[in-house]
């Protein structure tokens, strides 16, 4: 027996425009992976969340296809109500009950859960994997925003959900609360056979948490697909902005001590990244920004850029604002996406097969 | 202080007529204030405004129009006849029906008020997490209502206990079945017994005083959320 493995989506959703808000259509069609972390990607009122929210039967659409995993959540004739669907939801704000403490809250789910399939996370497990073990008796308000996050991931864990939503999780926290509660997220895509739909409208948190990646504007589907692969296609120009960027999956294999620096290599050459304490052997992600590359005809050695590597140009597209344009360059097995402007692309005569350096200013490690 | 075996009477049956209301009260009252808190329906309006007529109409209105519908050829009154209960008017029971109508606007508004305050979000949550739509009412709505239903059982009781236009108009003054406090002293008074009009008078004001008391005491520990605006 195949297990299906995959989860199938279509939604035709309309909402006409009323006094105070204009008219809404989200129309998609996908076929997405059961498993690791699918980012949800798009800017305010691209229909981001009603997508979630209709995964999770929150919402009703007018024409939908539901398949996860082998099972039929909604078909022409069938809707299975948000209580009767194996999921899990995170919500932006934690969204914990006020009148029960962290441990009334996932008792509450406890006592609820699905449990045809066993019961792959337990209590210890869930509550160690979170870090939650010393506020269990506290109420709500008594928490901090990321451990109120944090109970209330642990909570969507023990319903024994088939499927895990995040609709923003960290939208609400400060910087340094989101920095807390990322290694956690990082924790539950590493160690828990789960897929989980991650919604969200931050680059840097698809770029860090994402393997599979749908962006969405205005209720449509922009892109899709592996992560790395959507970040290096320029025919589709993306709305990230100052943040367009290809992540590469990268090794560390060296440490400069004096210099606080690590090697890492890449498929298509090694780069030097600030060392902030990566062992050597790690397996690591790195984010390379198109803003932060820049072309050049020759090798310069005598500048401040230590990151040099020669590539040859795949293609080149004109960017969304018209001084700009996006060039593709293959570096040995991956793809680097740099913005220059169209003027330094004219003076360089940049062209698909010319060969070039590309001069990589700053490399972000994502883990 | 001494009062009479009438006093008692009617204090007791004073007591049991409100009692017996609020907690018939509770039980009609939180489906319509959950419909009334949730609903996009049209009714919302018609309904809310039915609710809350006693609280502008004279009693004597809402009494006659009630002695009219319990009555032998009333709408209700046909009703609890060929249910072989008898007709309703100068009984206890009539009381009680007439007590639900009369003090169903300080039941149903505490309690409406306190769910409109519970989120949509923490419905949706209960909803993720397998609970169906009853158990979302046990497990989250009623809990968070609580302050709401312990402030419409508190103005459900004073409010019942304080009636005195309708219980006159369809109860009559019948000692032990319909003469309650209120009427007690109403008969005192016009018998010019002062003396005994006061003891009654006094217990009334002092029972009166400790249940708003313990009204705003547990408004102002639960906050906002019990609000009540008549």
């Amino acid at each position: 027996m195949t297990v299906d493995s995959n989860i199938q989506v279509r939604f035709f959703l309309q909402r006409s425009a009323g006094s105070n808000e204009s008219g809404f259509v989200l129309d998609v069609d996908l076929m997405l992976q059961g498993r690791g972390i699918t980012a949800i990607f798009g800017h305010s009122g691209s229909g981001k969340s009603t997508f979630l929210r209709c995964v999770a039967g929150l919402e009703w659409p007018q024409e939908g296809r539901l398949r996860v995993l082998g099972e039929d959540w909604q078909t022409e004739r069938l809707f299975l109500p948000a209580h009767r669907r194996p999921l899990g939801y995170v919500f932006q704000e934690a969204n914990l009950f006020p009148h029960l403490t962290a441990q009334g809250n996932l008792d509450y789910a406890i006592r609820r859960a699905d449990l045809r399939a066993g019961q792959p996370f337990t209590l210890e497990q869930v509550v160690q994997l979170l870090g939650i073990g010393h506020r269990l008796q506290q109420k709500p308000h008594e928490l901090s925003g990321g451990e109120r996050q944090r109970v209330a991931i642990a909570r969507a864990l023990l319903i024994q959900p088939r499927l895990l939503l995040m609709d923003e999780p960290m939208a609400s926290l400060d910087e340094q609360r989101k920095a807390e509660i990322l290694p956690y997220l990082e924790r539950l895509r590493d160690e828990l056979d789960l897929p989980i739909f991650y919604v969200s409208h931050s680059v840097a948190e698809v770029s860090r948490l994402a393997h599979y990646l749908v962006v969405l504007e205005n209720g449509r589907v922009k892109a899709q697909g592996p992560l790395a692969q959507v970040l290096a296609d320029i025919q589709t120009p993306l709305p990230f902005g100052e943040d367009l960027g290809v992540v590469l999956q990268a090794e560390v294999i060296a440490r400069d001590a004096q210099w606080h620096l690590l090697q890492v290599r890449f498929a298509g050459g090694d780069l030097w990244v600030r060392d902030d304490g990566d062992a050597v052997g790690k397996s690591v992600r790195i984010q390379i920004l198109a803003r932060d590359i820049s072309l050049a005809l020759h090798e310069h050695s005598d500048s401040s850029i230590s990151n040099r590597l020669q590539g040859e140009v795949v293609s080149i597209v004109e960017d969304r604002h018209p001084a700009m344009c996006l060039v593709q360059i293959k570096v040995g097995e991956s793809i680097l996406v740099a913005r220059i402007t169209r003027r330094s692309a004219e003076q360089l005569a940049v062209a698909p097969g010319q060969c070039l350096w590309a001069q990589i200013k700053s490399v972000a490690l994502v883990r | 202080m001494t009062l009479t075996e009438a006093d008692w009477l009617a204090i007791d049956l004073t007591l049991r007529l409100a009692s017996i209301s609020t907690l018939i009260l509770l039980l009609i009252c939180t489906p319509i204030a959950w419909w009334l808190a949730r609903t996009r329906s049209w009714l919302k309006g018609p309904i809310s405004a039915l609710v809350a007529l006693p609280l502008v109409l004279p009693p004597t209105v809402l009494g006659f129009y009630l002695l009219l519908s319990l009555g032998p050829n009333g709408f209700i009154g046909q009703l609890t006849q060929q249910l072989g209960l008898g007709t309703l008017p100068f009984t206890f029971w009539g009381l009680v029906v007439a007590s639900v109508f009369y003090s169903m606007p300080f039941v149903v508004q505490p309690i409406r008020g306190a769910m409109e305050a519970i989120s949509e979000r923490h419905l949706e949550a209960a909803a993720t997490l397998r609970a169906g739509p009853w158990d979302r009412f046990f497990s989250i709505v009623l809990p968070l209502a609580k302050s709401g239903f312990i402030t419409a059982a508190i103005m459900g009781f004073a409010h019942t206990v304080g009636e005195f236009g309708v219980v006159l108009m369809i109860g009559g003054n019948i000692p032990g079945e319909t003469r309650v406090v209120s009427v007690q002293i109403y008969d005192y008074v016009e018998g010019l017994e002062y003396a005994s009009a006061h003891k009654l008078a006094g217990l009334m004001v002092l029972f009166s005083f400790v249940t708003l008391l313990a009204l705003y005491g547990l408004q102002r520990k639960n906050g906002s959320v019990t609000r009540f605006h008549i």
